[in-house]
């Protein structure tokens, strides 16, 4: 078992034949991911990569069945991009690409709650079923199957919490970053229930940093409903607070959003958290007794 | 990206948004004749610069006749103003702008942000504006009145009589909110703003509305179609090394340590100023090479760390995902070859390509320190910064 994706999960890619894309789609295959095809407005009937290209993803979906999407077009096509997938029936969409306008992303996640579709990102490394299926950009060499599910803000970060729980011997039921934009498709919460659902997972990794409060709110849904034992890191205690022009951004946060409050929150619900990014999966090792 | 005063009041005015009268002007003989043009016997005088609390730093002042509004010129124009949102070195003023001056009857707050929490452009009201609106917002929030907007539906007259309400505002006021509040919404959804703020709005002493600040922020990933507001930019409000990387897509920001750092990702390159100091070692830089870095940029991070002449070893924490090892291993082998690099060089390459680029760096024979996993990169950085590098 996993969450989002795994062998199964029929993948198709847009914006399949830019240079990005063609990169990380050959490791996703050569990863074992089922990527069915792809879309390139203008040149559909090409092949690419021995997979067939489509001019949409409602052509896509006609042909291959897939149900996931990955996305690499620029940012000024994502919002298009992610609404034309969730309109043409694809439940799951990992949007990679980074610099999606803040105000486009607002109206893109409003109307994929509407249709019930899960958007992964933008602005993320995506995620991996370690042994299935790959959809994002992490390197699949340092993943391992396994019993801890991870969860993170930011990339490189997700792939040292990967790398420490594959080095003890741990491994992964599935890895999801969610991306570090003010509006992501997913929080931190959506993927903690999934995680706490899910009989493969038995410990849970949340990587977080500071700006914003998802991890506060993480927090509190912790202490609610996850039974299972949860590790977390904060990035960015000594980070300096930044130059600011203006008041209302503070006033919106209403005094939280540094590392402090973020680590004082999570102790306070119950999970084990660790100063440093180099001990996560001692972290986890000590918390669970493996 | 930040928008001078003046800009914003160019935007609000476009809008039919109601602001003081004033003209921005480069030197004193300017802003008399600013002064002189814009009539009457009384201007506010104000320096413009990226920064708020310029009022209690001397960069506003009330001035009643025209030599006045010349000294206030002579006396900022090329210098820094240094307030509590700055650094040290206070941001250069470039321009003043003089403007009329307006009776003030009562002060009140208006901003707008995106909420991350609720997922909404929220609109902001207060009674008590011109004060520190933050110490309100923390000691006594519900005197912070809110709206949600709906960012495809746009903003409507009731979400704005709702907030006059609360703020009680007489009728012919309610009227004049409206255009303001109808306004400011389009405002922010057309223009990809991120913050905008008005602090004082102020009621005059006719019982008029009137915007006698404004501060805009505005997406940067949205700039693209923002050309508009793209040539307003002010590079002298820039931190200079900050605008060099963001020149080469890096992301640089100075801190006051000696391990200068380069970094992949943000949250890693937090990560690692947080294990730096856990050894007791201070970072001089946050530096994220983003996800696209190669040869070039990061001799380009090299170069930037370096002209920082705090710096006393740099450490190069690498996990490749997008990024290749071998790729940076390339750049750090130019770099040290091309510009001479005298302090020691703590390296980690982890992930895509991860071997290739050790063996690259093992073969080069230069002045490099090879570190296996986070903590001992950061145990060698430490130690190197202090002249040990065995």
């Amino acid at each position: 078992m996993s969450i989002l994706i795994d062998k199964h999960t029929k993948v198709i890619c847009q914006g399949f034949t830019g240079g990005q894309a063609t990169q990380h789609c050959e490791q996703c295959i050569e990863y074992g991911t089922q990527l069915v095809g792809g879309v390139t407005p203008g040149k559909g009937g090409q092949e690419h990569l021995g997979l067939p290209v489509f001019n949409s993803v409602l052509d896509a979906v006609k042909e291959t069945n897939a149900t996931a999407s990955i996305i690499f077009v620029p940012a000024r096509f994502c919002k298009e991009s992610i609404l034309e997938a969730a309109e043409s029936g694809i439940q799951l969409i990992v949007c990679i690409t980074e610099g999606v306008p803040t105000l486009d992303m607002l109206e893109v996640k409003m109307r994929c709650d509407d249709l019930g579709v899960r958007l992964i990102g933008p602005n993320c490394p995506g995620i991996i079923t370690p042994g299935e299926c790959k959809m994002g950009i992490m390197p699949g060499s340092i993943h391992l199957p396994g019993k801890v599910g991870i969860i993170s803000r930011s990339g490189t970060l997700t792939y040292e919490a990967v790398k420490q729980t594959t080095d003890f011997g741990f491994g992964q039921s599935s890895c999801v970053g969610i991306g570090g934009d003010p509006i992501p498709g997913s929080s931190f919460i959506d993927i903690l229930g999934m995680f706490q659902e899910d009989p493969a997972t038995e410990a849970i990794v949340m990587v977080g940093e500071i700006g914003g409060t998802a991890e506060e709110l993480a927090a509190q849904f912790i202490q609610a409903n996850i039974t299972k034992p949860v590790v977390s890191y904060i990035a960015g205690v000594t980070a300096p607070a930044g130059k600011r022009m203006g008041h209302a951004g503070a006033i919106i946060a209403g005094g939280k959003g540094t590392a402090e409050e973020k680590f004082k929150a999570l102790e306070a619900a119950g999970v084990y958290t660790v100063k440093s990014p180099a001990d996560i999966g001692k972290g986890v090792a000590e918390l669970t007794k493996w | 990206m930040n928008l001078h005063e003046y800009q914003a009041k160019q935007l609000f005015r476009s809008y039919g948004i109601a602001v003081s009268n004033g003209v921005a002007s480069d030197s004193a003989e300017g802003a008399k004749e600013a002064a002189l043009s814009l009539g009457g016997d009384r201007w506010v005088v104000k320096a413009q610069v990226h920064a708020g609390g310029r009022g209690k730093a001397g960069g506003v002042e009330l001035v009643d006749d025209i030599q006045g509004v010349e000294d206030f010129a002579n006396k900022w124009l090329g210098k820094n103003l240094v307030t509590f949102q700055t650094d040290e070195k206070g941001q250069p003023i470039n321009q003043i702008l003089v403007e009329s001056c307006s009776n003030i009857a009562d002060e009140l707050y208006l901003g707008a942000v995106i909420d991350r929490t609720s997922q909404r452009l929220v609109m902001m009201a207060s009674n008590e504006g011109g004060v520190n609106i933050e110490d309100v917002a923390e000691a006594t929030p519900e005197k912070i009145f809110k709206i949600a907007i709906d960012p495809v539906q746009g903003p409507n007259e009731n979400q704005a009589d709702k907030l006059s309400s609360s703020l009680g505002l007489d009728d012919r006021q309610k009227i004049q909110f409206r255009d303001i509040y109808m306004g400011l919404v389009r405002l922010f959804l057309e223009k990809d703003l991120a913050l905008l703020e008005i602090n004082p709005l102020v009621i005059t002493a006719e019982g008029d509305l009137l915007c006698v600040d404004a501060k805009i922020n505005i997406d940067s990933n949205a700039l693209y179609r923002q050309e508009e507001l793209s040539l307003m930019r002010d590079p002298s409000q820039e931190d200079k090394r900050e605008a060099e990387a963001a020149e080469w897509d890096l992301s640089y920001v100075a801190l006051d340590g000696d391990i200068g750092c380069m970094v992949n990702g943000a949250g890693l390159a937090m990560g690692t100023m947080d294990i730096i100091k856990l050894h007791g070692g201070e970072p001089a830089n946050f530096l994220d090479v983003g996800g696209a870095a190669d040869s070039k940029r990061v001799s380009e991070a090299f170069r930037i760390i370096l002209s920082d002449s705090n710096v006393k070893a740099v450490l190069i924490n690498i996990f490749g995902g997008i990024v290749r090892c071998d790729v940076i291993a390339d750049g750090i082998v130019d770099a040290l070859n091309n510009m001479g690099v005298e302090v020691p060089v703590v390296v980690r390459l982890e992930g895509n390509n991860a071997e290739l680029g050790i063996k690259k760096l093992a073969k080069c024979n230069l002045n490099i320190i090879p570190a296996i996993g986070l903590e001992q990169a950061a145990e060698l950085a430490v130690k190197a910064a202090k002249g040990i590098t065995q």
